[in-house]
């Protein structure tokens, strides 16, 4: 047998394990992707729904979020609908875009017992990773009927309360519009205003990051559909 | 000892006389990250006696053919190798616990009970024994975790995975909730009680 310690062994050993864990994981996550890719659309299906308060049983995600998402679309900042599929629209990337006027904009339109709903989805960044949810607005482009929020790794808790409906459910009825001028949702430390006079809700008490990346999520993802909502408003 | 293992021993040691946690004070950090509720401490328990046992076994077959100056770069890889593999498994078959432990899952890498266990252990012992080792190891990591995870959030939130226990009398009678449990510097505190006791309790640990 060769000599366990020489260069030559050590090299051919360490370029062998390699190959061999290499493949391991290369099979394992190709035979896995159809499976996770499902996963992750019946859970952004879930997460959807969720915003107007619809919780489907496991194995029905897809036939709910069919019945109650009646047309999904993309438009942009000017409120213009363009080609996509609003499913398949990057939200990250798309947040990340500092020109609004380049952003594909999502909109999931809901049939809740006659009632339209608006959703939108919002992304940004918490403490230790990234934050999104959806929001959903009514009819009138201005009131909040539901929203949604999660996270990657906020700390348990702490941040990773935003995801709590403690938390979400603060966001019904709040608006969008004040007077006619556009103002996002702030969040603000319990027991604080916001100094333009916005609607408010409370931010998680220790999350005080995570609160922020979510007021700060709400401006930059809302602001881009503010034409959109401006024409469902004078609808 | 060399020639003879206890293979009793190999199992049970770890979970008191040589805990790897409250004895050889070994993956603190991963106690302070996921402790703050009991459900994730105990998902993140399993999935580190999983990956302890495996990679355990593993490094235990190849022992004698690994060259001695790149053998922890050889854990290493295995390590990384089983955690990813732990990681899509969960994303595909259990994509909400997944969801659910994120990053904390990747971190088992970085948890110092592995590296110590193969070096340790494995490195030196038939794929039987080193197998025995990883799980008992991995329940004694998983017990601390437990009992951290069980006072923090019942200290911390007045709930037990995610249910309230704490009743709401109590809320109205001037009770309030510790906020101090839920922030990681507790989880350090509860450890260090769980040494005094289980040190006052056993007379060998006692050091002069």
């Amino acid at each position: 047998m060769m000599n366990k310690q020489s260069n030559t062994y050590t090299i051919i050993y360490i370029i062998v394990l390699v190959v061999v864990v290499g493949a391991a994981l290369a099979f394992t996550a190709m035979t896995l992707r159809p499976l996770q890719q499902e996963n992750a659309d019946v859970d952004k299906m879930k997460q959807i729904l969720a915003s107007v308060g619809v919780v489907p049983d496991d194995g029905k995600v897809s036939d709910e979020f069919n019945k109650y998402i009646v047309e999904s679309f993309v438009v942009n900042a000017k409120g213009q609908r363009v080609d996509g599929n609003a499913f398949d629209v990057n939200v990250e990337k798309m947040s990340k875009e500092s020109d609004s006027s380049k952003r594909e904009l999502p909109v999931y339109v809901c049939d809740l017992k006659g009632e339209r709903k608006y959703i939108l989805p919002v992304y940004g960044a918490g403490l230790w990773g990234p934050i999104w949810g959806y929001v959903s607005i009514n009819s009138d482009g201005t009131t909040v009927y539901g929203a949604y929020f999660a996270h990657q790794g906020e700390t348990p808790g702490l941040g990773a309360e935003i995801e709590k409906p403690e938390f979400s459910n603060q966001f019904k009825g709040k608006r969008l519009w004040i007077d006619g001028k556009f103002q996002p949702i702030e969040v603000v430390k319990a027991g604080q205003k916001p100094a333009n006079g916005a609607d408010y809700v409370d931010g998680v008490s220790g999350g005080t990051i995570t609160s922020k990346g979510v007021g700060a999520m709400l401006d930059n993802c809302l602001a881009p559909y503010k034409t959109y909502l401006e024409t469902l408003r004078t609808k | 000892m060399a020639d003879k293992i206890n293979y009793k021993q190999v199992f049970f040691n770890p979970f008191s006389k040589n805990n790897p946690v409250v004895v050889q004070i070994l993956g603190i950090c991963s106690v302070l990250a996921v402790t703050a509720k009991l459900e994730p401490a105990m998902v993140m328990g399993m999935s580190v006696i999983a990956v302890l046992a495996f990679a355990n076994v593993i490094i235990s077959l190849i022992r004698n053919t690994i060259p001695t100056n790149i053998r922890i770069i050889v854990q290493l890889v295995v390590v990384a190798g089983l955690v990813v593999i732990v990681d899509q498994l969960l994303k595909a078959y259990a994509y909400d616990v997944s969801k659910q432990l994120s990053v904390f899952i990747g971190l088992i890498i970085t948890n110092c009970i592995l590296m110590g266990r193969l070096e340790a252990f494995a490195m030196a012992n038939r794929p039987w024994p080193a197998f025995l080792d990883g799980v008992g190891n991995g329940i004694g990591y998983a017990l601390i975790l437990v009992i951290v995870g069980f006072f923090r959030e019942l200290l911390g939130s007045g709930t037990l995975m995610g249910f309230q226990v704490v009743p709401d009398s109590w809320y109205a009678a001037g009770y309030v909730n510790n906020g101090l449990m839920i922030l990681p510097p507790m989880a350090l505190i509860v450890v260090a009680c769980i040494i005094w006791v289980q040190r006052s309790l056993n007379k060998d640990l006692q050091e002069d």
